[in-house]
């Protein structure tokens, strides 16, 4: 891959990018959340086009514009969630779609079955082919994808964190499916976090970095280096400075725990401070979030409010304690898309706007025409729907719903995802006012330099656990970065 | 602006169309404009309104209701067998309005506690409360009422007839529910998006409930005119009633994905197909045919609508 640029609006989420993959090698690709490596793959496996760019396959420039092309030209991918029919067998998945068929279109079960058997066979596995595949535990489940992409006659494979739920002697097993296979000659693109089982795998790693990249270099290599080629960049100085003071303690998590993606999880939250949550997608961050804002319910553990316990069975219990929440998922949990921008704003509140149940609606626009003037929200009028702004201005919609509802504790989760470079400056402006106004703010983020820069205190989570916390003087990029992948610092 | 702007032109729309099926139907057949033909149609099109408003509100929630001709058919029944031990008539109402409420809320409850979908939890309801209504009366029609509890469909109100008034204010009440207060403004939000509704802090549960008790509670209404006007409740009445409704409510540009629409339309769904009915009934065009071109303005109806917004998009 030469030069490959990828545009999205607001962002360059690949800048000049190459990349090249030997026959039968097994090339890691490292990054942080965001470094532009599933965007890469993504235009490798004709998900997403390229804007500038060629694409060599044995020397030859080829097109690439849809999954099939890719599929035609033998590159197969394995995401991190399976594309399996559960209620099919693990040789119907294989071959799903290329049965081999007798006449009239029967399929012929047998051929189907010992093929799939063979496949799986050349693999060293010995599952069996007419087992469900929702009956295979999440590394059978691999294999059979494993096996399917082989069917398609597959020469490239990326496989996007195939280790992430596996145990140890489960990953043991892939990697000696991973070593068949490169010894066919086929190349392996292998994303992974998992530092440690680079080395074992792999033959060269490529770090990217901002949409670019940054290296490529031998494996083994000392992981030092490669979390020092990771992070190594300026944080950028568009953050405001903070200038509050922290005050008395509002908010207390103690021993939270909650499925296997809270565990014993305590923290304390200040006023007039932002605590910044760093980890990696899966560390328990958004599930924590969802708990203090009373969306979920914990298994063990309490949570107080101004040293008092409170029980926070819904989220209508969080909001009269003062807690807002604006969620990871805009579109799905944070705005109502049909509803005008008057109408969002106004949703958590409608009982003060309203007497014996009818809306005034005159409050409701004045609400709204405050809120929008404050934020400055481009919007029309406020009756426009949320769905035709963009996605700055749905964000600054979800935010003011809870300054307009008086919210003391504010979590904020990925609150620039996707967005424009200037929305999120007024984004950060308003987050710093909010905590200089004596509110506590919980902010979860994948993007490091938006969590050292805003952040009076960074809480770093790894499976479900809290693995680090650090004041803003001791927090790097390199030991958050240690810390939330699980590593001793 | 543009919401109701948009909101506003699919009516219009709507309304295009009941206006040149009107004229069509005037120049195939002088009957058709004439006053008493026209109370007519409205008068056969406030039992289908009626029950339609309360799908509005169903649909606009993001779900379904497939037991409101059952529930008709049970509350009539409840209705008569209060009137026929003596029950004086408002009681009696009373007591057919809170059956079809009370079985709504058990539709709502099915939903929202038992976390069925919509349309099994109210599919088993249609069922269960026609079961009930034939269990009741043992299969047997209730006839026979007082002069005065049949006046509710036979008297008139300066001209009008009653059925038709009360579809009016059926509407004004309804419209002032779904677009002044707070509940109707939740109807819209959960319709447009349920989780960001539970997540601002709204009581999702208990406003879905209502809802399928405020369409239980209209086609209760609808089943007082019916046996007023029938002078007789009969356990099979309301038989696909539950179709007449869903095709005015969607005719009437209410999306069925949820969170979008409004009883303007409903009402002009409704009469469109009053008003093809009865148009079809004059021109002597047999009831078989009729089925067919009903079937095919429901598909049409909708057809233009998805086309509309996917070119939008």
């Amino acid at each position: 891959m030469r030069g490959i640029c990828k545009r999205f609006p607001g962002v360059k989420a690949l800048d000049e990018v190459c990349f090249d993959l030997r026959r039968g090698e097994v090339h890691a690709l490292l990054g942080e959340n965001g470094a532009g490596k599933s965007t890469l793959m993504r235009v490798l496996s004709g998900a997403c086009t390229r804007d500038a760019g060629e694409i060599l396959l044995d020397g030859q420039p080829v097109s690439l514009q849809s999954p099939r092309d890719a599929q035609a030209l033998g590159i197969s991918t394995i995401y991190q969630e399976f594309n399996l029919v559960p209620q099919l067998s693990a040789a119907e998945n294989i071959f799903l779609g290329r049965e081999p068929l007798r006449f009239a279109g029967i399929v012929n079960r047998r051929r189907l079955r010992d093929e799939a058997a063979r496949l799986l066979e050349s693999l060293g596995t010995t599952i069996d082919p007419s087992a469900r595949v929702k009956d295979l535990s999440v590394a059978e489940q691999q294999m059979v994808e494993v096996a399917k992409a082989l069917s398609l006659d597959a020469r490239i494979l990326i496989m996007d964190e195939p280790s992430s739920a596996l145990t140890e002697s489960e990953i043991d097993q892939l990697f000696a499916a991973i070593g068949r296979l490169t010894s066919r000659g086929v190349s392996v693109i292998y994303i992974s976090h998992r530092m440690e089982e680079l080395s074992r795998v792999g033959h060269r790693a490529t770090v990217m970095r901002d949409g670019r990249h940054i290296a490529t270099l031998p494996l083994p290599a000392p992981i030092p280096e490669l979390v020092r080629l990771m992070v190594d960049r300026d944080v950028a100085d568009h953050f405001p400075t903070p200038s509050r003071a922290r005050g008395t303690e509002l908010l207390r998590v103690e021993h939270v725990s909650r499925g296997p993606r809270l565990r014993d999880v305590s923290v304390t939250l200040y006023r007039g401070e932002i605590l910044g949550v760093a980890g990696l997608l899966g560390a328990g961050r958004t599930e924590l979030a969802r708990v203090i804002a009373g969306a979920d319910i914990p298994e063990q553990g309490r949570i107080l409010l101004d040293g008092q316990p409170v029980r926070l069975r819904a989220p209508s219990d969080a909001i009269r304690a003062g807690i807002g929440l604006v969620p990871e998922d805009r579109k799905r949990h944070g705005i109502v898309p049909s509803q005008s921008v008057a109408a969002n704003f106004a949703l958590p509140q409608l009982p003060r706007l309203s007497r014996v149940g009818v809306i005034s609606k005159r409050r409701e626009q004045n609400l709204a025409a405050r809120w929008i003037a404050d934020l400055r929200i481009k919007t029309p009028t406020p009756a426009t729907r949320v769905l035709t702004l963009s996605g700055g201005n749905q964000q600054k919609v979800v935010l003011g719903k809870w300054l307009a509802a008086g919210a003391d504790v504010l979590i904020v989760d990925e609150p620039t995802r996707g967005i424009d470079v200037a929305a999120k400056m007024e984004i950060y402006q308003l987050l710093d006012r909010l905590a200089a106004d004596g509110a506590a703010i919980l902010m979860i983020s994948s993007d490091l330099p938006e969590i050292l820069g805003m952040s009076d205190r960074v809480l770093v989570m790894h499976q479900g656990r809290v693995q680090a916390l650090y004041e803003r003087h001791e927090a790097t990029q390199a030991r958050v970065l240690h810390a939330a992948l699980g590593l001793a610092s | 602006m543009p919401r109701r702007f948009v909101a506003s032109g699919r009516r219009l729309g709507t309304l295009a169309g009941l206006f040149a099926l009107s004229v069509l139907l005037w120049a195939l057949t002088p009957h058709f404009l004439t006053v008493s033909n026209l109370l007519n149609v409205f008068e056969q099109t406030a039992i289908n309104a009626i029950i339609a408003a309360g799908m509005t509100f169903v649909i606009i929630s993001g779900g379904i209701d497939l037991s409101v001709g059952s529930l008709v058919a049970l509350a009539g029944v409840a209705l008569a067998a209060a009137l026929q031990s003596g029950a004086p008539i408002p009681l009696a109402i009373a007591a057919g309005l809170g059956v079809g409420f009370g079985f709504g809320v058990l539709n709502g409850l099915a939903i929202t506690w038992g976390r069925l979908p919509p349309f099994i939890a109210t599919l088993g309801m249609m069922s269960v409360a026609r079961g009930c209504a034939l269990l009741f009366t043992e299969g047997r029609p209730i006839s026979g009422f007082d002069p005065g509890f049949r006046a509710l469909a036979t008297s008139r109100l300066l001209g009008i007839p009653a059925p038709v008034v009360a579809t009016a204010v059926v509407y004004l009440i309804a419209r002032f529910v779904l677009s002044e207060t707070r509940f109707g403004r939740y109807v819209y939000s959960i319709g447009g998006n349920e989780e960001a509704t539970r997540l601002s802090g709204v009581t999702v549960w208990l406003h879905k409930t209502l809802v399928y008790g405020v369409s239980g509670l209209a086609s209760a209404i609808a089943a007082v005119l019916l046996t007023a006007r029938l002078n007789s409740a009969q356990p099979i009445a309301g038989i696909m009633y539950e179709l007449d409704a869903i095709a005015a409510t969607v005719i009437g540009g209410t999306s069925l994905m949820g969170g979008e629409g409004g009883l303007g339309g409903t009402i002009i769904g409704a009469l469109i197909m009053g008003v093809l009915r009865n148009g079809l009934n004059l021109l002597g065009v047999s009831s078989f045919i009729q089925q067919i071109v009903i079937g095919l303005v429901i598909v049409f109806a909708v057809l233009i609508d998805t086309t509309l917004k996917a070119r939008k998009t």
